[in-house]
């Protein structure tokens, strides 16, 4: 009996270590990483990084060019994605409760959420670069706005879900017109949840460069005509990364560190603003 | 009580009258109704959106796939060579490598995220939870590109100088499953894109883990410590068979992400149109190829035969997300949730 | 301005040889959730300018009842009403019924507060900017006179660019029914007003109701058997989906004519 019980703890103590050591590897990634990317990252800063554009090998430069490039597509695919994703997300909350189409959207909107970005690069290429012939900062917007839509369809479906009936009736009580009810009642109490789903979906594309390899590809020079090729910081990082010039591999280190603390304050930014957003 | 067909509206008191009439004029009724039929009609518009997305992605894509599909048929799974210049396409290479990194990432992810949520469950203090959480939360936020350039200048010089080598000596000399880990240790290859794959879908499994362990009523776990069980106890008898359909879910979730996940598997898997036993050794996933060749590639057959390969991605990650979105919804109807 | 004096007197004054009118009609009322029939073939009319109270055990209908009324229930698949509810001449069970303009003459305050999220002046400018264009200054007005009827002026009179999700409970309620007010309705539906509340605002709203029926058609419900008592004019008793009993609030509580309704009211059961 004592051995048994013995053993019985023996076994939960390695197991709850295991569990410790488990955590632990977690964090310690995470630290190395960050770790990492801020040692390299920083030494690699100059104030050339925000005045010059991307160079040949062998030359100093910056990526003025790629930065820009990023905010506009970037923005571009949030004005875009943003509004359709609001508008699925009301009919998911406010008008699916009948019927097969509500059911159906919620099911493919999460494996959309989830669904590989290559695939939505190469679905771009295959309907709007492959048609119109060139590559183009509109094809990358288009690509980064399928990928802000379900993210925005999700919270805001979510976000409309949590708005008691009784505000929605009181609203109905008084003869308002279910659009105005919607608008100016409900989608108003969560505004603020609703916006922090729109800066995690900006978040999340701010990184993604698989999208952008075959819409936008990549521009060495200054650009921001949208119907062209236009430099962006993820395909810089890929291009300059994988090469073997040592200015290059400097450069890539000085944008992951700006792409990773853009990323990372816009998630700490959405969450403190919704939580500081809630009525006491 | 007598009924009254008309009430007397107008009224001698001290209620003012209306400003505007009993009776609204037609017109303006007319025109909120088509307000409301027209925003629930723009609503419905862009839900369909979504629908149609995913229709235009499978349509364009078996579109592109075509002449591939008709040049090499169903061999196109099972052949591996990859020669663009005689315009032999095969796709063995990269679902093989796409299947073993993905399988690596499980190996090591599925075990770490049940630490780590085991942790945060019963382990953890209070006051770390929440720091520990959004640490986790973090290392899904980090972009894959990131994971591919540490790992490229960091885990992969790390892995050929140290690991591999150690690995190659220890397990490699083994028989049976030596033949696993022979070859040179490059650093590049199979084990160090499927590792640090590891790390990424580590976030994904480890939150649905923990928020499945977290819905586990109290008072389960309570009669089993009341008889005498230790944690670990509790949570292998009692905790994991309660949640077995979330965590399933979560770990095919996770599963779904590895199998699709682009960029820190390109700067790691070597670009390698090989098939190795030897996970030490370079290959290539259907993302990685992508990634590196589609913007290269010349001729319409080469670029059918990529399209194809994403055809393959797409399905095989698609009935997977499904398959997990169907477990986490029947868990979430046992417990009485709508969705 | 105070035009009271100035008005004959309203007909709320209890004449004891003219019943009053009846503003809404209800007969052979039948109600559904899904398959279950929840209310069975209810024969009731609702007095004007009086306070009709419905009152029963948990469960019994009358808030089932009371959403038939303004047809608040048409917003669930799944729940529907059967027969007859005339109001200003109409059934408003039928079809072709604008529920938006049913809505306006008819409005409710419900058990929770729901001041909707913005400030007090647009809490009840939202109501009246509906179907009605005034000037600001008629606006302004109206607000004021909103928020006088329901005993909130002197507290919200400079808060007015406040959120109204910054009042207290009590004071929630009260813009609720200020809200409510301001669009004019003939009837005024109130679920449960007052069970969230304390019992101070308790009182303040009871004294309100009695104020208000001087010009609206009131039908409350309540699990409180002493406020039904205290405030209304008719009572009706109900249970599990039936009407047990209906008459004059007095009449009812002191001498009910079924043993059920007896066995209510002095708690020998519920």
């Amino acid at each position: 009996m004592n051995t048994l019980y013995r053993r019985r703890l023996y076994v939960n103590r390695f197991n709850l270590a295991m569990s410790l050591l488990m955590m632990g590897f977690g964090i310690v990634f995470l630290l190395w990483i960050l770790y990492t990317l801020a040692a390299a990252g920083f030494h690699a800063f100059s104030t050339a990084l925000f005045t010059q554009m991307t160079p040949p090998p062998g030359s100093n430069g910056g990526l003025l060019n790629a930065i820009v490039g990023s905010l506009i597509m970037a923005a571009t695919g949030t004005l875009i994605g943003t509004p359709v994703g609001i508008f699925a997300g009301i009919y998911l909350a406010e008008y699916g409760s009948r019927g097969w189409l509500a059911p159906s959207t919620r099911f493919i909107n999460d494996i959309l959420l989830s669904a590989p970005s290559i695939i939505i690069g190469l679905f771009i290429y295959q309907i709007y670069v492959f048609q119109v012939g060139h590559f183009s900062a509109w094809a990358g917007s288009f690509a980064l706005a399928l990928i802000v839509i379900p993210v925005v369809v999700r919270t805001t479906e979510n976000m409309l879900r949590l708005v008691p009936d009784s505000l929605r009736e009181a609203a109905v009580a008084l003869g308002t017109p279910q659009w105005k009810t919607i608008v100016m009642v409900i989608l108003r109490s969560v505004r603020a949840g609703v916006i922090t789903g729109v800066l995690l979906a900006v978040a999340r594309i701010s990184g993604e460069t698989a999208p952008l390899l075959f819409t936008a590809l990549n521009n060495q020079f200054w650009n921001i005509d949208l119907n062209a090729p236009m430099a962006n910081l993820p395909v810089v990082i890929f291009q300059f990364a994988m090469s073997p010039y040592h200015d290059w591999q400097e450069l890539a280190w000085a944008g992951s560190l700006l792409i990773t603390l853009a990323v990372l304050a816009l998630n700490v930014m959405a969450r403190a603003f919704f939580r500081q957003s809630k009525p006491k | 009580m007598a009924a009254t067909a008309e009430s007397l509206s107008t009224t001698i008191g001290a209620l003012p009258p209306r400003a505007s009439v009993v009776r609204m004029p037609d017109p303006k009724q007319k025109r909120v109704q088509f307000q409301d039929l027209l925003f629930r009609a723009v609503a419905r518009l862009f839900a369909c959106a979504v629908l149609v997305i995913l229709a235009g992605i499978i349509v364009s894509l078996v579109y592109g796939s075509l002449p591939a599909m008709q040049k090499f048929g169903l061999g196109f799974l099972f052949t591996s060579e990859w020669n663009p210049v005689t315009e032999k396409f095969g796709a063995l290479v990269p679902i093989v490598g796409t299947l073993v990194t993905s399988f690596i990432a499980l190996a090591i992810g599925v075990p770490v995220s049940f630490g780590i949520a085991l942790f945060l469950t019963e382990l953890s203090p209070l006051w770390l939870k929440r720091p520990l959480g959004t640490a986790v939360e973090l290392l899904a936020a980090i972009p894959s590109i990131i994971y591919g350039v540490w790992g490229l200048f960091v885990l992969a010089p790390l892995f050929a100088d140290h690991v591999q080598p150690w690995l190659i000596s220890t397990i490699g000399a083994a028989p049976l499953i030596g033949v696993l880990f022979k070859g040179p240790p490059q650093g590049i290859g199979v084990l160090t894109a499927g590792f640090v794959l590891a790390i990424m879908v580590i976030p994904f499994i480890a939150s649905v883990m923990r928020d499945v362990f977290e819905v586990v009523p109290p008072v389960l776990k309570e009669s089993a410590y009341g008889i005498g069980c230790t944690t670990w106890e509790v949570v292998r008898n009692i905790v994991l068979p309660y949640t077995k359909v979330g965590v399933i879910g979560g770990i095919m979730l996770g599963l779904g992400r590895a199998l699709g996940e682009t960029m820190a598997v390109t700067f790691l898997i070597g670009n390698a149109h090989q098939l190795n036993a030897s996970i030490l050794a370079p290959g290539n996933s259907i993302a990685s190829a992508l990634a590196n060749e589609f913007t290269e590639a010349v001729g319409d057959l080469y670029t059918s035969a990529l399209i194809e390969l994403g055809l393959i991605l797409f399905v095989i990650t698609f009935i997977v997300l499904a398959l997990a979105k169907l477990l986490l919804l029947q868990l979430a109807k046992g417990e009485g949730r709508k969705t | 301005m105070n035009l009271d004096i100035f008005a004959s007197p309203p007909e709320t004054a209890v004449r004891p040889e003219a019943p009053p009118a009846t503003k809404v009609s209800i007969r052979q009322l039948d109600f559904f959730y899904g398959n279950f029939l929840a209310l069975k073939q209810i024969n009731l009319d609702i007095a004007e300018r009086r306070v009709t109270a419905f009152i029963g055990p948990s469960g019994c209908g009358k808030s089932t009842l009371l959403r038939t009324v303004n047809r608040m229930y048409s917003l669930y698949p799944g729940q529907r009403a059967v027969g007859e509810i005339m109001f200003n001449g109409r059934n408003i069970l039928d079809t072709g019924v604008d529920l938006n303009l049913l809505r306006a003459k008819i409005g409710m305050v419900f058990q929770k507060p729901t001041p909707f999220p913005m400030s007090i002046y647009d809490n009840i400018a939202f109501g009246v900017r509906l179907y009605e264009k005034l000037s600001p200054r008629a606006m302004d007005e109206r607000v004021e006179w909103a928020l006088v009827k329901a005993a909130m002026w002197d507290e919200a009179k400079d808060k007015l660019k406040q959120s109204g999700m910054a009042l207290s409970g009590g004071q929630q309620q009260r813009l609720c029914i200020a809200r409510a007010v301001a669009v004019k309705p003939e009837v005024l539906l109130l679920d449960e007003p007052t069970s969230a509340l304390d019992p101070i605002s308790t009182a303040k709203i009871e004294e309100l109701i009695s104020e208000l029926k001087a010009d609206y058609t009131i039908a409350i419900v309540t699990h409180n058997m002493q406020q039904a008592a205290r405030v209304s004019d008719y009572t009706a008793y109900m249970y599990l989906g039936e009407l047990i009993e209906f008459g004059a609030t007095d009449e009812l509580f002191l001498k009910p004519s079924r043993k059920e309704t007896e066995d209510y009211i002095t708690g020998r059961f519920g």
